[in-house]
């Protein structure tokens, strides 16, 4: 048990850490959609170049929103940079820094749908299957140009008829297509790696005290924040827990003012005697309950500290 | 115990992941409970368009009650609204706040619903069949039939093994044209939610800042208060219970002593705890009519005090009040889920 509070207080302590799960667990939210997802062009010409391109594009669109919303560091930045500046100056090296690395961790499911849309080829296929020479394919040589473009825009569905389930050239074109979808998408892969792979090794050529200055004091906005938090809560129990018991005593007192039988104070558990302060009766309970919901005590324990 | 505990306090410190894993429960619940559903278009006319809209429309209105319902906040948010102002004034911010968070949350299952139906596309494909734009897709050169019989021909498209208009507009050619629709649809839905909801929180540190946070703690503040307060009359409640039994007892034992006109039989001192325990009942017909007396005759509301004072009869005030939880047990953390 000890070992698991250890791991889920690492987890918790480092921000960055729990930022990293975050995007992994969104890149791979990303690959399960687009494999749950039911891809089926409408192989009609207007049609099939709006669908595929809007579903190469417009999920990585709510998948980088999506991080964005769901990075909490996100609102400490926006806080940090809207805060006027009071007594403490404003860095913006620090908020440069909290801008990017956001930024960087929600690119990475957008690039891993389009990465994945590429490799798969559907949509490529679908988008660009009316813009491909028919010149080049055997089948659609000789057909008229008006069918040409119906014809083509047909390929990438292969249930259509009997005519178009096992034609050559249709195979050619969809093989084709594939063949560009996927070079495209590896290359896109490898000049993204290759690109992190230099910033994350160069980095450190280039003004590395200030990104340590930069990274340190992201962090501790970050922690301030949430011990800032804590403290708040802490606070309102606290104040909640005087409130009541001062709540609790003023019933005691007016109770012994207006009952002509004093309770006597008598041989009683001391426990029990401290947890019914005084209110022994249905009626009182009652009453008790009643005033609370009817007038509930003001927000100001400072009688409740001088006593 | 311990464990449980311990991972409860983790869930309930960092409260903002608590409230995402929650609301991710609820998104996969409404995933789950749509392939679980057993969607059977009716492929007649005017049955298509309501049975479609219907799927597509009443369940997200259910769960986002099922939302509130479930969320035990929605009490603390009625109770603070209606409760009359005393001497405590009312803060309509701290109100509104409570009111955005909750609908917030319970938005989400219906947001998916919706999303996860428009992707899917059968309920699209149902409701609009009939209007499928024949001339464009099919062969509107059919000339046999007449509007009405179009109508019912188109209806039947979602039904694949009993629809007939072949020659008119081929099945497959439909079906794609409307869930191409219906899939627009349902991602444009989608980025315009989380555009929304992207908006919703990046400019609220933009403008009114320090009122949100103090709405935040305010509302944080009446529900530990409220939590508090029960806690308090739950033992308050316990010793009272406790001490009204206790005095049943007593009352009893003195009764039956009073009735059978039995001397008291002193208990040897050294008895100790265990002959006290027995609060003067010490024998089973003595026990059967206590226990009968329970049942029919409960003792009243009313807690008198002991007969006798104790020490030297100086019946002056009391103890000075000590607060219950400060020794006598750990204090819970209490964090709001507001």
């Amino acid at each position: 048990m000890d070992r698991f509070r250890m791991i889920f207080q690492y987890f918790q302590s480092n921000s960055e850490s729990v930022m990293n799960g975050i995007c992994g667990l969104l890149a791979l939210a990303s690959v399960k959609m687009y494999t749950s997802f039911d891809f089926s062009c409408p192989c009609l010409p207007q049609y099939n170049m709006a669908y595929g391109l809007g579903i190469m594009f417009i999920p990585p669109i709510v998948l980088f929103l999506c991080g964005l919303i769901l990075n909490r560091q996100s609102l400490v930045m926006l806080e940090e940079w809207r805060r006027p500046p009071g007594h403490r100056k404003k860095d913006p090296a620090v908020i440069r820094y909290m801008c990017s690395s956001i930024m960087q961790r929600a690119m990475v499911a957008p690039v891993v749908w389009i990465v994945v849309t590429l490799l798969d080829g559907k949509c490529l296929i679908c988008a660009f299957s009316g813009s491909v020479d028919p010149e080049k394919f055997a089948g659609f040589a000789n057909v008229s140009t008006a069918q040409v473009q119906q014809l083509l825009a047909k390929v990438p569905c292969k249930d259509e008829d009997e005519l178009m389930r096992n034609n050559t050239s249709r195979k050619a074109v969809s093989r084709y297509l594939r063949c560009w979808s996927q070079a495209l998408g590896w290359s896109i892969l490898l000049i993204l790696i290759i690109a992190a792979f230099l910033a994350r090794w160069l980095r450190p050529c280039f003004n590395q005290a200030t990104l340590l200055q930069a990274r340190h004091w992201s962090n501790y906005i970050d922690i301030e924040q949430k011990i800032f938090e804590e403290t708040c809560c802490e606070h309102s129990r606290l104040f909640a827990h005087k409130c009541i018991l001062h709540f609790f005593e003023s019933m005691k007192q007016e109770i012994k003012l207006h009952s002509f039988s004093l309770p006597r104070e008598g041989e009683r558990a001391e426990g029990e005697e401290d947890f019914l302060q005084g209110i022994t009766d249905q009626d009182q309970v009652n009453k008790l309950l009643k005033t609370w919901y009817h007038e509930k005590p003001p927000l100001d324990v400072s009688q409740a500290h001088q006593r | 115990m311990d464990k449980f505990r311990m991972i409860f306090q983790f869930f309930q410190s960092n409260q903002e992941s608590f409230m995402n894993g929650i609301c991710g429960i609820m998104a996969l619940a409404s995933t789950q409970m749509y392939s679980a559903f057993d969607f059977n278009c009716p492929c007649l006319p005017h049955y298509n368009l309501a049975y479609g809209l219907g799927i597509l429309l009443v369940p997200p209105f259910i769960l986002f009650l099922l939302g509130f319902v479930l969320n035990n906040n929605i009490s603390m948010l009625a109770e603070e609204w209606r409760r009359p102002q005393g001497q405590r004034g009312k803060d309509p911010a701290v109100l509104r706040y409570m009111f955005c968070s909750m609908a917030q949350r319970a938005m989400i299952a219906p947001a998916v619903w919706v999303s996860v139906t428009l992707l899917d596309g059968k309920c699209i494909t149902c409701a609009f069949c009939t209007s499928v734009p024949v001339e464009t897709l099919g062969n509107a050169s059919h000339p046999h039939l007449s509007q009405g019989e179009i109508q019912q021909v188109l209806a039947r498209i979602p039904c694949k093994d009993i629809y007939n208009g072949q020659q008119l507009i081929a099945n497959e050619v439909a079906v794609r044209y409307l869930r191409c629709i219906s899939q627009a649809l349902g991602w444009c839905f989608v980025l315009l939610m989380t555009t929304l909801a992207f908006l919703v929180r990046s400019l609220r540190p933009c403008f009114s800042q320090a009122a949100f946070l103090k709405s935040r703690y305010w509302s944080h503040y009446i529900d530990i208060e409220r939590k508090l307060f029960d806690e308090t009359c739950a033992e308050h409640a316990r010793s009272f219970a406790k001490v009204c039994i206790q005095q049943f007892f007593e009352g009893m034992s003195t009764d039956l002593v009073a009735a059978r006109c039995h001397l008291p039989r002193k208990t040897p001192a050294d008895a100790g705890e265990a002959a006290e325990k027995l609060l003067g009942i010490t024998d089973q017909g003595t026990m059967n009519m206590a226990l009968k007396s329970w049942h029919r005759c409960k003792p009243p509301l009313h807690l008198h005090p002991p007969v006798l004072p104790a020490g030297n009869g100086w019946a002056g005030e009391g103890k000075p009040l000590k607060h219950p939880s400060a020794s006598q047990r750990e204090t819970a953390a209490y964090y709001s889920w507001v």
